[in-house]
């Protein structure tokens, strides 16, 4: 007797076929949706926003009247945001993963190290929000300024940061650093002039991401309290300023109709900012790619 | 062919012990001592957290009883006679994660399913970068997405909908966190060894056999992580819920009213003018704190999962 | 420098002799390795290694993989401190400093001790920059004398007529054997004393292999040259002396010649004639 009935089987066959084939289309089509989502979402900003979008939009502060509402001051202020987190959060950053790749011993201090930074990076933003309210605003009187924000912000960016950098670091192959400690070179002049040459195009492309999201994030500086309305520019790094999403917000939860299109233009200019940004990423990358 | 010593003009080893200074030397022992100060900077920022939310909300504590906080069902911060009792945020909060996840989750796994045991190497090249777009949207655009695109949309279909509710930025939420389920899955379902699907295929299994049957039960731990996470960065999502989702605090499981969201609470009162000192503003950090610690747990949950069931193949 | 040249001071057994027969002159002892132990954490990697080495000749150290000659090569410049739980006993001599003491800085140790590597692994920049790179991290910025080792080191590897109208471009468009010569090229940009190779044409074709060969009999007049090669042909062709490694022991060590015709050891003969490794 056989244990298997091969007619059952054949039988069974065009069944487990088209389920098969269903399930592939099923899966085809989530695999659609988030398409179809960005497509609507970019065509509905688009459409409501491009209208706004003219010369005196950049030119204009923000204004109670829509016609007159401009992003003059929170582009430019989006500006002076990133001057203060490109620095801090690079510096911080990549000295951090150097750290940790090149000279930390595998101890119990390393591990904590390590453990906090993938912590870090799931603490959602408004809690660093609470952080730099009570240290930047607060202990350290910096009150609601460019610097304040930007500290709070590099905070935040700074795991994004540290883990792109480890990663190029890491990828940075072995037998170069050999190379370099063959010749008699030190461990710092090895990492300076052979490691950090080579990760450059990782850290960089990391940073960009990192800073992306420095550029889009609300949550942290509307706790810290940065003004939602404001009408000059800042000249110092401890003059209060405004940023670009939160200008959006501003204008997104009042309740007029028009400046629903105000905010769509506001976001017209923030996405083109991010393009723009991750734009340069990706032609870094693919200049750099791969060379060893 | 090597030129002979002695036509030299100079030797190379002899520069050499002329250029070396002691300086080289402190350099390197100086250079760790700073790296290991910006490290222990990332130290030092989950410490300043912990120790900020705890010590505010400490003294919220000498304002409003712990007990009234963690078993209070009436959130009314700015009535006259106000209560704090944190389970209306919690409950917001929660309404708004279970629909993202009821989103999320399947559109998510789905997706990564497809990418990785169907889609040829050139759809996965182009569909990637588009989810990458999808993740690095500003959360204030899909804010504003869910109020004047999807709210509205719902509300033509089901006519009761408040303007505020949780039904839409629960569904932007779950648009906002599916790649990360998507992408991450995906990194799960890859890494699977080729040589475990050729045996399913060997048998006679079909691909989705051997995908569900196979490559899912091997890949879980990493799709489950994955989830998690994804749904820990929903619990932390302020813009999307404070623009669309209102701020009404609120303990009943009718997702079609406004609610108001931890986040979203943290939100109001920023944007608002209580006063430093008083009981609500030390009320921001108590709804930090317990917002910190939901996704703390859930993040080590996370970590837990992958280390723990990371398969040895 | 440490330029104090002695003699061997122990009665070296075998290698005193030139193999001129008329010449009676004792080679400088370089290396003097003794009692020489290394341990892989638990495992045991290097037993006993006692080995002299000599100026301006080719020692070939052969063995099957996992023998140690790696190991013991990449001792002889502690570029092994770069695996984490190494320990080690004994002395390694060079020009008779022991060079195991850890007050013995390392980075003087490799400006004297050059190495070349398995694989070719030139620095993703130009041809001209990879040979400054030594001399420049020691301090030499002249660029006139910069220039001059550029093109003393490419002469002295014998790459330059290839490359001397590219000097600025990409090391990367050089081919395997070509970048494995301009690894030479930088190792000899700092004038060192003595060269280590590590199987420095395993990753190459023949006839790249060939030109490297050719190019190691040319550099011992003026430098001491390590070898470690897999190939017992490469060994016989071109060392002067050979060791055989096996199991982190040092089975035979003799001039080539005797080794390869009229082995001591029954292992040895074994793993000459091919009956494993």
């Amino acid at each position: 007797m056989k244990l298997i009935n091969k007619n059952h089987v054949v039988k069974k066959m065009p069944t487990r076929l088209a389920v098969n084939s269903i399930c592939k289309g099923l899966f085809f089509l989530a695999t659609l949706f988030g398409l179809l989502v960005l497509a609507i979402l970019f065509y509905r900003i688009f459409t409501q926003g491009i209208g706004h979008l003219n010369f005196d939009f950049f030119q204009n502060f923000a204004s109670r009247r829509p016609e007159e509402a401009g992003v003059k001051a929170a582009l430019i202020g989006s500006i002076w945001l990133m001057a203060v987190v490109t620095p801090v959060s690079l510096l911080l950053g990549v000295g951090t993963a150097i750290y940790l790749e090149e000279y930390a011993r595998k101890n119990w201090i390393t591990s904590f190290i390590k453990l906090n930074i993938s912590n870090l990076a799931g603490v959602p933003s408004i809690v660093f929000g609470l952080l730099g309210l009570t240290v930047f605003v607060r202990a350290l009187a910096l009150d609601r300024s460019v610097l304040a924000a930007g500290l709070t912000m590099s905070l935040l960016v700074l795991p994004v940061i540290i883990v792109a950098a480890q990663e190029a670091i890491r990828s940075v192959p072995r037998d170069l650093r050999e190379a370099s400690y063959g010749m008699g070179a030190t461990k710092w002049q090895t990492i300076l002039k052979v490691v950090l040459p080579a990760a450059i195009p990782g850290i960089l492309t990391g940073g960009i991401l990192a800073l992306s999201r420095a550029i889009g994030e609300t949550a942290p500086l509307v706790v810290v309290g940065i003004p939602l309305f404001i009408a000059f520019l800042p000249q110092s790094v401890m003059d209060t300023f405004t940023v670009l999403p939160m200008q959006i917000y501003n204008w997104t939860s009042r309740p007029q109709e028009e400046f629903q299109q105000v905010a769509a233009a506001g976001i017209i200019v923030l996405l083109a900012l991010l393009i723009l940004m991750n734009s340069i990423a990706v032609i870094i990358r693919n200049k750099f790619q791969k060379r060893y | 062919m090597l030129e002979p010593k002695q036509t030299d003009t100079y030797s190379v080893q002899q520069l050499i012990l002329e250029k070396k200074s002691k300086k080289r030397w402190n350099i390197e022992k100086l250079i760790p001592k700073l790296l290991f100060l910006t490290a222990v900077i990332s130290v030092l920022i989950t410490i300043g957290i912990v120790l900020t939310l705890i010590f505010e909300t400490f003294i919220f504590f000498e304002k409003v009883s712990i007990v009234e906080f963690l078993t209070g069902h009436k959130w009314l911060p700015f009535a006259s006679t106000p209560s704090f009792g944190v389970m209306p945020l919690v409950v917001g909060t929660l309404k708004v994660t279970v629909i993202a996840a009821i989103v999320a989750v399947p559109i998510g796994l789905a997706t990564a399913i497809f990418l990785s045991e169907y889609a040829s190497e050139k759809t996965r090249r182009i569909i990637k970068p588009i989810l990458e777009v999808l993740a690095g949207i500003p959360t204030i655009v899909y804010g504003f997405f869910a109020l004047t695109f999807v709210t509205p949309v719902l509300r033509d279909i089901f006519p009761s909908l408040d303007m505020f509710n949780a039904i839409s930025p629960g569904i932007v939420v779950g648009i906002m966190i599916m790649p990360m389920i998507a992408s991450l899955s995906e990194d799960a379902l890859v890494s699977v060894p080729k040589s475990i699907r050729e045996g399913a295929y060997a048998l006679g299994a079909t691909k989705l056999e051997t995908t569900i049957k196979v490559v899912l039960p091997a890949a879980m731990s990493g799709i489950v992580a994955s989830i998690v996470l994804a749904l820990s960065r929903a619990i932390g999502e302020t813009m999307i819920v404070s623009v669309a989702g209102g701020s009404t605090p609120s303990m009943s499981m009718d997702v079609t009213n406004s609610i108001q969201t931890m986040t979203a609470y943290i939100v109001q009162v920023s944007t608002g003018d209580a006063g430093y000192g008083t009981t609500i503003y030390y009320s921001i950090y108590a709804v930090g704190m317990t917002l910190f610690v939901f996704t703390l747990i859930m993040n080590l949950l996370a970590q837990f999962i992958s280390r723990k069931f990371r398969e040895e193949y | 420098m440490n330029m104090t040249l002695t003699g061997p001071k122990k009665a070296p057994t075998v290698g005193i002799e030139n193999e001129n027969a008329d010449s009676v002159f004792l080679k400088e002892t370089v290396y003097e390795t003794s009692d020489l132990n290394l341990w892989y954490g638990e495992n045991h990697a290097l037993k006993n290694i006692n080995l002299d080495m000599y100026q301006n000749e080719v020692t070939a150290i052969i063995g099957p993989s996992g023998c140690g000659k790696s190991t013991y090569i990449k001792t002889l410049n502690r570029m092994i401190e770069l695996v984490p739980d190494v320990k080690t006993t004994g002395q390694i001599k060079y020009r008779n400093r022991n060079i195991l003491d850890q007050s013995y800085k390392v980075e003087d140790l490799r400006t004297q001790v050059g190495m070349v590597f398995q694989k070719p692994n030139p620095f993703p920049k130009s041809i001209y920059e990879n040979v400054i790179y030594g001399p420049k991290i020691h301090g030499i910025k002249n660029k006139k004398i910069l220039d001059q080792i550029v093109e003393k080191s490419l002469k002295g590897a014998a790459i330059w007529d290839e490359v001397k109208d590219r000097l600025h471009e990409n090391a990367y468009g050089l081919s395997g054997g070509q970048q494995q010569r301009l690894c030479i090229a930088r190792c000899l940009a700092i004038e060192p004393d003595v060269i280590l190779m590590d199987e420095p044409t395993s990753a190459l074709d023949p006839i790249s292999t060939l030109k490297i060969e050719e190019l190691v009999q040319e550099l011992k007049k003026d430098f001491s040259i390590i070898i470690v090669t897999h190939n017992m042909q490469q060994a016989a062709r071109i060392s002067d002396k050979t060791a055989f490694f096996l199991n982190g022991e040092v089975i035979e060590y003799s001039d080539t010649n005797t080794i390869f015709s009229n082995p001591n050891d029954k292992r040895t003969e074994d793993y000459i004639t091919g009956r494993f490794g």
